[in-house]
């Protein structure tokens, strides 16, 4: 997808794709999820954290800083879906900038 | 039960080009961690590793062997010939016979398995060289030495990913044991710092930003490292009826599998396989006198490690010296405990237990004497190794003191 592609994107549409992603690994109906849900909670296990994370940066074609080993100072909020949400359209606009 | 001792250790590693260079780094508690120089390093996020440092292949084969020889082979030859030189064994047709070779691997050929990808499918190549097959195989380096040293007994290639020499010499001692061999050249290499064996870890997630610090609480990760060693083992008869040198004895193996997950460690799987070490070397926890920790620097793995050792040690866990040289040389993969089985030779030998460097700060989480950043003197008499590999599958070692 390119760059300008990617700024017509709106933050729903971030949202909607990031929820699909979780929601795919979690093997439930995307609908099933709130900003509100925390990954654990869904039986996301530390691999399947992984997985997410690798295709929402194959998705928007970002890099997000994550090491598995210090998964309390990501420099990425994961607390929560919402989180992510949030976390990924800002890393989104930095790369449109 | 037949005993069996190593009269050879050889070694190429980030540490050192021999034996003896490597264990004054160990005493000196060197860190070969540093700036990777692979090809394409730009692309990788990854950019620190432990590499082989001014080694010429062309000054020990000729050029026409290195073309069959992937990096891995060429590394597991020096060493082996380090091993056989020091252990005076002169293999002949009778004694080829009642020898073999078990090496372990995780990757195996895996620079020939890059460099030629990169050429038909980045640079659209049609054409490999002929070779790629036999240097990229597993078992190549195991064939090299068989062919080398005219080793014809019981010879395969093991792989269990990060416990490969591990097992490795688990079976060549079971083999001498069981009397299907008089000697074994054992241990392992691994050369893996190549753009796509990096790219591949990077994916994981697991790999350390600055550096490697098994057991210290600002710990980041794994550091890839490439290096290996090889063994000369030996029954004892086989050894005594020659008038070797006997460098220590292989005391006792113990494996077995978490059957959990296929990254994530489990306490119970290194628990059992370290017990059945000590059991098979008729060893009590308290004789323990150094733990090479499996040690990766990973959150989870030095945190389950030290809960296994106190199930395993007891009170003793807690005095008992446990350092991860992987601070030093890096995780060198299927060849870590190889080069690992060295540092437990230095404490058997020398009474110099290597260190765990790069410790900034104490984990709570971790009660063990981890001996931080300074060598140490120590009077030990037993040692025991650990590798707990990827896919649940431990292995264990237990050394003991030749006098």
């Amino acid at each position: 997808m390119g760059p300008e592609v990617m700024q017509r994107n709106t933050n729903t549409a971030i949202g909607e794709r990031v929820m699909a992603i979780i929601a795919e690994q979690a093997l439930i109906d995307a609908s099933d999820l709130t900003p509100e849900s925390r990954l654990a909670d869904l039986g996301i296990d530390s691999l399947g954290l992984v997985e997410c994370i690798f295709g929402i940066e194959e998705a928007f074609g970002i890099t997000i800083p994550f090491n598995a080993n210090t998964p309390d100072t990501p420099g990425f909020d994961l607390s929560s879906v919402g989180a992510i949400i949030s976390e990924v359209e800002n890393l989104v606009a930095r790369q449109a900038a | 039960m037949t005993r069996i001792v190593i009269t050879g250790a050889g070694t190429l590693n980030p540490l050192g080009a021999n034996l003896a260079d490597t264990w004054s780094a160990f005493s000196a508690g060197t860190c070969a961690i540093g700036p990777l120089t692979c090809r394409d390093v730009e692309r990788l996020s990854v950019q620190i590793g432990a590499e082989i440092r001014g080694f010429v292949p062309e000054d020990h084969f000729p050029r026409t062997a290195i073309s069959l020889l992937d990096r891995f082979s060429q590394i597991a030859l020096v060493a082996a010939r380090q091993a056989v030189a020091q252990s005076g064994l002169e293999i002949d047709e009778a004694l080829g016979l009642r020898a073999g070779v078990v090496l372990g691997t995780a990757g195996g050929g895996n620079t020939t398995v890059d460099d030629n990808y990169r050429a038909v499918y980045g640079e659209g190549k049609n054409r490999v060289h002929p070779f790629v097959v036999p240097r990229l195989m597993h078992n190549a380096a195991t064939s090299q030495l068989a062919m080398e040293f005219g080793l014809k007994g019981p010879s395969f290639t093991v792989s269990t990913a990060c416990a490969s020499s591990n097992h490795a010499m688990g079976q060549a001692l079971q083999l001498l044991r069981s009397g299907a061999a008089d000697v074994m050249l054992t241990g392992r290499s691994e050369a893996m710092l190549c753009f796509g064996g990096i790219k591949a870890w990077e994916g994981l997630r697991v790999m350390a930003r600055d550096t490697c610090r098994p057991f210290s609480r600002n710990r980041s990760g794994m550091v890839q490292g490439e290096g290996g060693a090889v063994f000369v083992f030996e029954t004892l008869e086989h050894a005594h009826a020659r008038n070797a040198t006997i460098l220590a004895e292989v005391a006792g193996f113990g494996m077995s599998s978490d059957a959990g997950d296929i990254v994530m460690p489990d306490v119970d799987g290194p628990v059992r396989a370290m017990r059945a070490a000590l059991a098979d070397a008729k060893v009590a926890p308290e004789d323990v006198g150094y733990v090479n920790a499996h040690g990766t620097g990973t959150a989870a793995n030095d945190r389950i490690e030290a809960q296994a050792l106190h199930l395993v040690l007891g009170a003793h866990a807690g005095r008992v010296p446990v350092s991860s040289t992987k601070s030093m040389h890096g995780h060198l993969i299927g060849g870590t405990s190889a080069v690992e089985l060295l540092a437990c030779l230095l404490a058997l030998q020398d009474g110099t237990i290597a260190p765990t460097v790069n410790h900034t700060e104490t984990d709570p989480e971790i009660a063990l004497d981890i001996v931080p950043n300074t060598a140490r003197k120590a009077d030990v008499s037993v040692a025991m190794t650990n590798a707990f590999a990827f896919g649940g599958l431990n292995a264990v070692l237990v050394l003991k003191r030749w006098i």
